[in-house]
């Protein structure tokens, strides 16, 4: 997931740029992530393709349009069940790409590397990437390496690049959800999250839930062709969850969203882990997921053509969205009781991708 | 999710909020406070106040631990931390809590000390085992529910021979905050707040049991009901707490049977009676000092106190002046009655420790709640309409498979 700038409401709080530090909370992709964001990096580089606020920049290219977008992984441990940094950092910006409805063609792969990691396991990440990218028909077709010394880096960092071509006459943005549009989910969510978790040092438990890590560009061509111009916004809820999703687009677009906690999947086995992690699902990093938010006429069609798909089985309606000035996104709880779903303040999950 | 979903059952909630409806007398208004923050984050989570009649009125209770903690026991901490070679461990809550000057642990950490995140006691007490070139100190606070672990990690040590491990203690006691409550004589007429009943501590009452609420009920004429933090347990004590007063009785009575004896966890009891002694007083957020409401380690215990083993300056702190926590604890005003309240403070920059915790009034009120506020400023836009008491009837979370 890529932070742009306005997705999400900065503090009122100024950074402190004489004396502050960054601390753990700027990189959580809540608010003060934002906050940073708009404060250093909105000041150093505003311009226009920033400012619409996305996890990808679409421009146009004589002869079409393009859509190019950028994520570093920093994810540890650097194996977890149903992945490693490797296959991720292909995912996950394949994912940002295909979130604008693009078709992915190539990415780049940079490594940070800290001296005197273990070369069988940079020999296992490169594997898992080079099957991933041949998996999903993206080739890696250039890249940068660096060795840091011990103790300046972790194992290894990864950053991806990708870029890719829209569809003529496809325009997807987040912030064109309008009241009455419908939120589709297209599966389970917590479970990279809860399966990164698990194997946390210090925190080691027994489960058989595995990352969703996935490429979803496939799913996305099928849902485009048959939503056709009701598709208004994708976007996959990684780091944050599905709570901060749907606030970046909630405040993108200038409306609430309504969803229904019953309505959103999640497994038995998810849920009792953060039940006992003290988690809440809907702030749990998903990388194989994507929301979509769909004009109603072509609720049915978006939803059969996600689920119709091997990694959209589970997919659901959430809810909708709906007129509200202050941009809340409300919930049915199972309860019978409502409440608001916000983004969650602080870092939950350090290093989750 | 076995033994989790059956409490949080939306068709049984509307079974007990019809029957709070029915029995909540139409001609008077029921105050109840919730002690515990675990009781106010599960109100608000599940959205319990759209399934209770308008005559019942949730006060929050100053039963967060992060909370109720003065700034300059945060202050202490980040001297502790700021000490050569020494590595504070801490519950992440505290990370955030506001000190003096604008200083958190966070920033503590940010700008080069040895600040550690911990899960349990037992982690602290593993990385001393592992560096012993450092000096462990565990930030330990909270209510009597992770008292007894405190008192294990200090046996443990102990046990292990271990010489760099010691605990910054600000463990506090529940009763004895209930009594502050309850028996302030010193309260100024705005201050005055009206309880007719609590709804009991749940964790906290598995260590201690049932019986020290008696002096609620006989001293003071106020009915306790200990109930359990899932949100039909909470339902289920507010309609115990209808019918004791409808009745007129005032006894505590205990929902939370799955879980809590009235003799409490003996064992537990006895590893706390060993390693701790009861303070003089203690300074609370919001209540001030309060007499025999905080523990310290006891003498033969000396060398695991961190205050003892590291002697630091500490000088009066004084709360932002603006922060309404202190009224927001005492239960006299709600969180969005503070002029702080989503200005300045919100959970990213807290002004007041009430922000912080999840179990923090103000925090759960943001995270949760503050759209009745807005539903209410501007109706017309009407989002999301609270069902009716009783009309809130769902089956429980549906799962993938």
């Amino acid at each position: 997931m890529t932070i742009t700038l306005h997705q999400v409401k900065p503090s009122r709080r100024q950074l402190d740029i004489a004396r502050g530090h960054v601390d753990l909370s700027h990189g959580s992709g809540g608010r003060a992530m934002a906050q940073l964001i708009a404060g250093i990096f909105y000041e150093a580089f505003a311009n226009d393709w920033l400012r619409q606020g996305n996890d990808q920049a679409a421009f146009d290219v004589e002869g079409g349009r393009m859509v190019m977008s950028t994520d570093s992984y920093v994810v540890s441990p650097l194996f977890f069940p149903g992945g490693d940094i490797g296959s991720l950092a292909v995912h996950g910006t394949i994912n940002d790409i295909a979130m604008a409805g693009a078709r992915p063609l190539h990415l780049s792969a940079s490594f940070i590397i800290e001296e005197g990691f273990a070369l069988a396991d940079l020999q296992r990440i490169a594997s898992s990437m080079g099957e991933a990218s041949r998996a999903a028909g993206v080739p890696i077709v250039t890249g940068d390496t660096k060795v840091v010394e011990r103790g300046k880096a972790d194992g290894v960092f990864i950053t991806t690049t990708g870029v890719g071509i829209v569809p003529a006459g496809l325009d997807l943005s987040g912030d064109r959800a309008r009241p009455g549009d419908v939120v589709i989910l297209s599966g389970t969510i917590g479970d990279h999250g809860v399966a990164v978790m698990s194997k946390r040092q210090n925190l080691d438990f027994e489960t058989q839930i595995v990352s969703d890590s996935a490429s979803l560009h496939g799913l996305v061509a099928d849902l485009v062709a048959a939503a056709g111009p009701s598709l208004r916004a994708m976007r996959d809820p990684t780091r944050g969850g599905l709570a901060a999703t749907l606030n970046e687009l909630a405040h993108q677009s200038g409306v609430g969203f309504r969803i229904d906690e019953e309505a959103v999947p999640v497994r038995p086995e998810v849920a009792a882990a953060c039940e006992l992690l003290g988690l809440d699902p809907l702030h749990v990093a998903n990388e194989g997921k994507l929301i979509a938010i769909v004009a109603p006429e072509g609720a049915a069609a978006a939803l059969a053509a996600i689920k119709a798909h091997p990694l959209g089985r589970d997919a659901a309606i959430i809810g909708e969205a709906i007129a509200d000035e202050a941009r809340f996104v409300q919930m049915v709880t199972a309860f019978g009781g409502g409440r608001i779903v916000d983004w969650l303040s602080g870092e939950q999950l350090p290093r989750i991708c | 999710m076995k033994h989790v979903d059956e409490y949080r059952d939306g068709k049984l909630a509307g079974a007990v909020a019809r029957r709070i409806a029915a029995e909540a007398l139409p001609g008077r208004d029921y105050y109840f406070m919730e002690f515990c923050g675990g009781h106010t984050h599960a109100i608000s989570r599940y959205g319990i106040e759209d399934l209770l009649p308008g005559n019942i009125h949730m006060i929050h209770g100053p039963g967060c631990p992060v909370c109720v903690l003065p700034i300059g026991r945060i202050d202490h901490a980040i001297r502790l931390a700021a000490l050569p070679k020494v590595t504070l461990c801490t519950y992440a809550d505290l990370m955030r809590v506001p000190a003096s000057r604008g200083a958190s642990l966070l920033k503590a950490k940010a700008a080069g000390a040895d600040i550690r995140m911990v899960y349990s006691t037992l982690d602290a007490v593993r990385i001393a085992e592992n560096e012993p070139g450092r000096e462990i100190v565990f930030f330990a606070i909270g209510f009597e529910t992770t008292t007894p672990p405190t008192a294990l990690a200090i046996r443990l040590a102990e046990k292990k021979s271990l010489q760099n491990f010691s605990v910054f203690c600000n463990h506090v006691l529940t009763p004895a905050a209930m009594a502050a409550i309850l028996g302030d004589p010193d309260a100024k007429a705005e201050d005055a707040i009206r309880v007719d009943g609590f709804v009991g501590p749940a964790h906290v009452s598995t260590v201690i049991g049932t019986a020290p609420y008696v002096f609620c009920a006989e001293q003071y004429g106020k009915p306790v009901v200990i109930a359990g933090f899932e949100p039909l347990d909470v339902m289920q004590a507010i309609l115990m707490l209808v019918r004791q007063i409808n009745e007129g009785r005032h006894e505590v009575e205990n929902q939370y049977i799955r879980a809590v004896t009235a003799a409490g966890n003996r064992k537990a009891q006895a590893e706390v009676e060993a390693v701790f002694e009861l303070r003089e007083a203690f300074e609370w957020r919001g209540l001030g000092e309060v007499p025999f409401s905080a523990l310290r380690l006891r003498e033969t215990f000396a060398q695991y106190d961190a205050e003892r083993r590291f002697p630091v300056a500490t000088e009066a702190a004084h709360d932002n002046p603006a922060c309404e926590c202190g009224a927001i604890l005492r239960g006299v005003k709600k969180p969005a009655e503070c002029r702080l309240f989503g200005n300045a403070c919100t959970p990213e920059t807290p002004v007041g420790s009430c922000m912080v915790s999840a179990e923090g009034a103000c925090a759960a009120h943001w995270t949760y709640g503050r759209f009745r506020e807005h539903i209410s400023a501007a109706s017309a836009a009407g989002p999301l309409p609270a069902p009716e008491a009783g009309e809130g009837i769902r089956t429980t979370r549906r799962a993938a498979s």
